[in-house]
């Protein structure tokens, strides 16, 4: 491989790891701190990716879309939170894994029902259709880099929230000690709507990030969720740093497990699971 | 709630708590300040065991209250029933004259009731500084007596281990953090279950010194623990819970010079 196609490779693994941060981050919280395993996150994947569609059809342009998209899938969160979620908070997780399963089914079904079973594309905006060229033959689509940076962006926008806020101190004592920080004045119920909700949004903005490169399709969802589900392991559940770290290494072996040993590229991700956690049981981060 | 205790809870708004349980009971001076806390006839269940039997409470502004028993009779309960963290069978919780039965616990709180909870409840994942910061409110009254500077001049042990995480102080340091940050909270009423079990003597008398302090600044508080005469010490007044049951509510200076009541109900 020579040094511009590995850049390539690089630039890729980021982007793809950089996405999977986006699904994988909301995952890992209402995983860790209400306790909560969702298996319908992938679909909040899925329904920004066909926001993004119907968005775009709507006003012409993937960032209005977007503009418009993100709000909807925050309040798209909170409802969901309010009228079904909120009642998870005490039950086992088998319960929770029969109620967020049919959900997928019902998601999957809505979006037959409204859109039809093709696969749609979702164009580049103007803006960033241009690409670098790296050498002769070879260039870099400039909508990926912008991808990466405006994942980059929330990664750290993310991190001051959890890490330095108000807000994120107590979203992390209520992973603790639920009935201390309602002793303490503080409307937990709605703490954890707005953690939901904010998951929810970033699940789904990443599928509209995502849409004009891997289209828009069916079931799209499905894979996102496996994927981000080894990402919360690997991380360690429930923590937001863990995520990241875990979303580029599985980025990384993703991306040149297909290049450098394609036969292997389907099982790559597990291998590193495994891996990891013969290592680290609990994850490279643990919750903390 | 049947029409029978809406009408104690009437009764009470009105500043006259109902007295219905048996032993030497005494209302305590009459008194114009505005209640804070309040309960009446409580009846709490843990699953099937009855713990509270129909216990009357309240509390004034300003006021400095003794809870006493032995365990396993109630005080906890009793407490964990007023802020809402359990829905008693019958009776009523009332706090600053709201209807508060139940909870929410958020309200309840915010209605100017800090509550420091036996085994101290820090957040073991947060920094000593982070525990502070999170729980920093203004009182009812829009009062911003305690900031983070104050309580870093009260509890000066804690200054030096801010960016500690909770749970690596030690006991004494760990009941000075839930303390000091219910004190950020801007509380009126300050409810303290056993605050010294377990510490070294000479941490003990640190938190006593500072209960005292608080206590003197004006913030009403609750009191419970096992050390009788350092209770009646600080408090105005003190109740005694027996199976659930208020055997005593009078001056703490009745307490203090009737060593029979203390050995009958308080001994070990």
């Amino acid at each position: 491989m020579d040094f511009v196609s590995f850049l390539i490779q690089v630039l890729n693994s980021l982007q793809y790891g950089l996405l999977l941060f986006l699904v994988a981050s909301g995952l890992t919280l209402v995983f860790g701190i209400m306790g909560i395993i969702n298996l319908a996150h992938g679909s909040f994947y899925m329904v920004g990716a066909y926001l993004a569609f119907a968005l775009t059809g709507m006003t012409g342009n993937l960032m209005l879309a977007i503009a418009l998209g993100l709000p909807l899938a925050f309040v798209f969160g909170a409802i969901l939170e309010w009228a079904l979620f909120s009642h998870l908070y005490k039950r086992d997780h088998l319960e929770q894994v029969l109620l967020t399963y049919g959900l997928i089914l019902i998601f999957e079904e809505l979006r037959s029902l409204a859109v039809g079973d093709e696969v749609h594309g979702v164009t580049i905006p103007e803006l960033f259709s241009a690409s670098i060229p790296l050498s002769d033959n070879l260039s870099y689509p400039v909508y990926r880099l912008v991808i990466s940076v405006v994942c980059l962006a929330l990664a750290g926008g993310l991190y001051w929230l959890i890490q330095k806020t108000r807000l994120g101190m107590m979203i992390r004592a209520g992973s603790h000690d639920r009935d201390m920080v309602k002793a303490l004045g503080i409307d937990i119920n709605l703490l954890y709507r707005t953690v939901f909700a904010l998951g929810v949004a970033l699940a789904a903005l990443a599928g509209m990030l995502a849409a004009p490169i891997s289209s828009v399709y069916p079931g799209m969802g499905s894979s996102v969720l496996i994927i981000s589900f080894v990402i919360v392991v690997i991380g360690g559940v429930g923590s937001v740093w863990g995520a990241l770290v875990a979303a580029l290494v599985i980025g990384f072996a993703d991306t040149f497990g297909k290049v450098l040993l394609p036969d292997l590229a389907g099982l790559m991700v597990y291998l590193v699971m495994a891996l990891v956690l013969l290592w680290r049981p609990e994850g490279i981060f643990r919750k903390g | 709630m049947n029409d029978m205790s809406m009408l104690k809870l009437n009764e009470a708004a009105a500043g006259t708590p109902a007295t219905a349980a048996p032993g030497v009971l005494r209302d305590p001076a009459p008194d114009q300040r505005e209640l804070l806390l309040e309960a009446i006839g409580l009846h709490t269940y843990y699953g099937s065991s009855h713990i509270l039997h129909g216990v009357n409470f309240h509390i004034r502004k300003g006021e400095a209250l003794g809870l006493m028993g032995r365990n396993g009779m109630g005080k906890t309960t009793l407490i964990r029933t007023m802020m809402g963290f359990l829905n008693p069978k019958a009776g009523g919780v009332l706090v600053r004259g709201q209807r508060m039965t139940g909870g929410p616990t958020h309200r309840i709180a915010k209605l100017g009731i800090a509550y420091v909870p036996e085994g101290r409840g820090i957040f073991p994942n947060l920094t000593v500084k982070e525990n502070l910061l999170m729980a920093a409110r203004a009182g009812v009254e829009g009062q911003r007596d305690w900031t983070f500077d104050r309580v870093m001049t009260t509890f000066p042990r804690l200054a030096e281990r801010l960016t500690n995480g909770g749970g690596q102080l030690s006991g004494g340091e760990q009941q000075m953090l839930t303390i000091g940050r219910a004190l950020m909270t801007n509380p009126d009423l300050l409810i303290l279950d056993e605050a010294t079990e377990g510490l070294a003597p000479l941490i003990v008398r640190e938190i006593w010194r500072v209960i005292r302090e608080i206590r003197d600044s004006g913030i009403a508080t609750v009191i419970v623990d096992k050390n009788h005469s350092a209770i009646t010490a600080l408090t105005d007044r003190s109740m005694i819970l027996v199976k659930g049951q208020v055997v005593f509510d009078g001056p703490s200076e009745e307490v203090r010079n009737n060593p029979e009541l203390i050995k009958k109900h308080l001994g070990v």
